[in-house]
């Protein structure tokens, strides 16, 4: 492990080697020497190792050089014609394929008062406080009187969120067990993005495990959807839209959700 | 036994309530804030009224309007409204907005002696009609399983038919007082791509991702003759010959724009027999067509050029190269009145002989086109360029438009002109719309508010608003006057595609399959 930037600092001091760079020249000549030397040689993990990360440059190397074949064809590859209709004037335009393609079905499905109330999942297991919080009884005073609690499940904290001194500090949030994101799946187009969480809406277990944030299986969460490019039925783009939690993030380390439309 | 004062009688109770609910006068009368010298101007530049001592206090639009009017010798039941644009003296600035008080106004902009400058006003005849903003939605006509792709009014405003084509292959005819489907014309095997109705309002025409066009009867439902084959790609815009120019014998002819990458004729067609006329050709696919008041027909092409065609003769007569992409769409000052034939919003009923249709057909062109003995037809093209351009296809000489209007900040994808020929709105990908001077290209105002692409814009028939229609499915109706927006029209579940007005309705369609009708 170097320790500070030595290197920088003697060159800065007493400049390069004069033959810096032709050494650095034959090296990189004599990297496929070197190579070809390793693959045949190398026995036993090393080879494995070395095997392994030498497929995985090549992989790199072949979707380069495709790419840069597609780059030199000129003219379109094929023209498609657009399976959904659109318009004389759309017609023969690359469209940028959004993720917005909402199908009116589902909007239909919201029209409905009914499925506007519903979600995913409906029932939830309770948690209780015994669970959810962990007494910390370290110190003198804490100890005698144990009103300090740290909590146990995953939590969504805010951007702007700092932490009380430690004499008022009822509740810890464990910076470990914070999330700000959320892999979103949009229940109708099969896609998945992951996005910024932006508030916790209801944790039906407690109005005070929503107010700390608590991330548990069937949460309704905030996220910030601009990516995708939903716009509102008022015609403005919308920004925060809600989701469910449908995994149990203490158990899976990630946080799964799904949008509610 | 005391006295009881009568109670008040009905007429005292109503003075009552007459001065209660009355706001009283209380303004002191204004005091002589002396008077000034106007010059007035027609629309064209000309002085019509030389030079006039006008007071201050008198001097509102109306006022100004009868001054006009009267100056002009007409009668009492023929006068016009006019809108008066004020030319600061001393200034390029013109105030399009009449104020309350034009001395207040004067002192703004550091006029002082304003009673010594003579004001030079230009006055801008107004329609005698207004219409009523669209400020609700009536219905939501449910019944194309696909997207609507076009819509548009039967030419009558009277009586309010409406035409759509949808991505499910069929057009459908529906009655837009009472949201009821009239007919639905199946035929096509692909999208319809365009819906026109002729001027007379006796057929429609729909052109179709299939590459045929076909003829329809409104009455029946019914389709009139076979489908028209020929093209090879897509049919992707149709247009009707003005009413004043159909032939005695011939009956109506038929332009159709053939798109996609095998086919790039615009094509002529004799509807009564079915028969091609003449088959022009561009150099690539065709994206608009338009048809004269002259017997020309526009084409704006992909490759990046109008042509015109003399549809007689069968010879091409202007080839306009300016811009430097793919033209989207083209529009002409005369598409109203061209649209509307003989059908006068102002008359009660129709004409009633041949003649006369013609007759009320070919003046209602030339009292937008003609200008002294001089027809002119201006011609506006948008582009994927960004730029707009305005051109005099008629009476061009040195192959150069009237105007090149930039400013927009990606392509433009519709355009239209008012239809007193004033005017011009272009819309376009970067999310607004533009209102410009159609006669010299000059900017007016940016209609800022969508927040997707704006799709279509149409002015109403009185040219006083503007509705355009968005990808953020909305649509705006806009004052042309001022630039504001007047009415935002929320309901669309999706992009809107189509949109088309006649009188207070405004009909629109889109991407979630249903037809909505705004009053």
């Amino acid at each position: 492990m170097p320790q500070n930037e030595y290197i920088e600092r003697a060159q800065k001091l007493h400049g390069k080697r004069l033959d810096t760079e032709e050494r650095a020249r034959k090296k990189a000549a004599r990297e496929g020497h070197k190579q070809s030397e390793n693959a045949q040689n190398l026995r036993g993990l090393r080879a494995k190792l070395y095997a392994k990360e030498r497929h995985h440059q090549k992989i790199q190397m072949r979707k380069q050089i495709k790419q840069h074949e597609e780059r030199n064809v000129k003219g379109n590859a094929q023209e498609k014609e657009p399976t959904n209709p659109v318009p004389a004037y759309l017609l023969d335009r690359a469209n940028p394929t959004t993720a917005k393609a909402l199908s009116s079905q589902i909007k239909n499905k919201r029209a409905e008062k009914a499925a506007r109330f519903s979600v995913p999942i409906p029932k939830v297991k309770g948690i209780s406080e015994e669970e959810l919080f962990k007494v910390v009884k370290t110190g003198k005073k804490v100890a005698k009187k144990a009103w300090k609690r740290v909590v146990t499940k995953p939590t969504f904290v805010g951007p702007d969120f700092t932490r009380r001194p430690v004499k008022y500090e009822r509740f810890i949030r464990p910076m470990g067990l914070r999330y700000k994101k959320a892999n979103v799946t949009h229940p109708t187009l099969n896609v998945t993005v992951q996005l910024p969480i932006l508030g916790v809406k209801k944790n039906p277990s407690n109005p005070l495990y929503t107010q700390l944030g608590v991330l548990t299986k069937g949460t309704i969460i905030e996220v910030n959807v601009s990516d995708l490019g939903i716009v509102t039925a008022s015609g403005k783009i919308a920004w925060g839209r809600y989701a469910q939690i449908t995994n149990n993030p203490e158990n899976d380390g990630c946080l799964n959700a799904v949008l509610l439309v | 036994m005391a006295t009881v004062i009568p109670p008040p009688s009905k007429r005292q109770k109503r003075e009552n309530l007459e001065l209660s609910s009355t706001q009283q006068d209380v303004s002191e009368p204004t005091p002589d804030a002396g008077s000034f010298r106007a010059r007035i101007l027609d629309d064209a530049g000309e002085p019509i009224i030389d030079a006039v001592e006008i007071q201050f206090a008198d001097a509102s639009e109306k006022n100004l309007s009868t001054l006009v009017n009267t100056y002009l010798g007409r009668e009492q039941d023929d006068f016009l409204p006019y809108r008066f644009d004020i030319h600061l003296p001393g200034k390029d600035t013109i105030v399009g907005v009449f104020p309350s008080s034009l001395l207040s106004l004067l002192q703004q902009h550091g006029v002082t002696a304003a009673s010594e400058t003579i004001i030079t006003l230009s006055a801008r005849p107004q329609a005698v009609f207004k219409v009523r903003i669209a400020s609700r939605q009536l219905h939501k006509i449910r019944g194309h399983t696909q997207a609507i792709l076009v819509c548009q009014w039967h030419p009558d405003t009277k009586i309010k038919r409406l035409a759509t084509g949808s991505g499910d292959g069929t057009a459908r005819i529906w009655d837009g007082d009472s949201g009821t489907p009239t007919h639905t014309l199946k035929g096509h095997t692909s999208w319809v791509l365009d819906v026109r109705w002729s001027p007379d309002g006796t057929k429609l025409a729909t052109g179709s991702m299939d590459g045929t066009v076909r003829i329809w009867d409104p009455q029946t439902g019914a389709p009139i003759g076979k489908a028209m084959t020929g093209h090879r790609g897509w049919v992707c815009s149709v247009a009707w010959q003005p009413y004043h120019l159909w032939r005695d014998g011939e009956g109506p002819r038929l332009a159709s724009a053939g798109g996609g990458k095998d086919d790039n004729t615009v094509r002529t067609w004799l509807v009564n027999s079915g028969r091609v006329d003449h088959v022009f050709s561009c150099e690539s696919g065709v994206t608009c067509v338009k048809w004269g008041g002259t017997d020309f027909v526009y084409a704006a092409s992909k490759d990046k050029t109008i042509r015109a065609w003399d549809a007689k003769a069968g010879t091409i007569v202007r080839h306009m190269k300016l811009h430097s992409h793919k033209v989207n769409h083209i529009a002409l000052s005369t598409d109203y009145v061209l649209r509307t034939g003989f059908f006068d919003p102002r008359s009660q009923s129709p004409p009633a002989t041949e003649e006369e249709k013609v007759k009320i057909a070919r003046e209602r062109f030339e009292k937008v086109a003609k200008k002294g003995d001089k027809v002119t037809e201006l011609l506006a093209s948008a582009s994927e360029d960004f730029t707009a351009a305005v051109w005099d296809p008629i009476n061009m000489q040195d192959k150069k438009p009237i105007a090149r209007l930039q400013g927009h900040q990606k392509a433009v994808n519709h355009l239209a002109i008012s239809p007193d020929g004033t005017l011009l709105a272009t819309c376009g990908w970067d999310n607004h719309a533009k209102l410009w001077n159609a006669k010299d290209g000059k900017f007016l105002h940016t209609l800022r508010g969508h927040v997707g692409t704006v799709y279509q814009c149409y002015f109403s028939a009185d040219s006083r608003m503007l509705v355009t229609s968005s990808k953020d499915t909305t649509l705006k109706i806009w004052d042309v006057r001022s630039g504001k927006m007047l009415k935002d029209l929320t309901g669309h579940e999706d992009e809107v595609w189509a949109v088309d007005l006649v009188g207070a309705l405004v009909a629109s369609g889109g991407k979630d399959t249903t037809v909505r009708i705004w009053t």
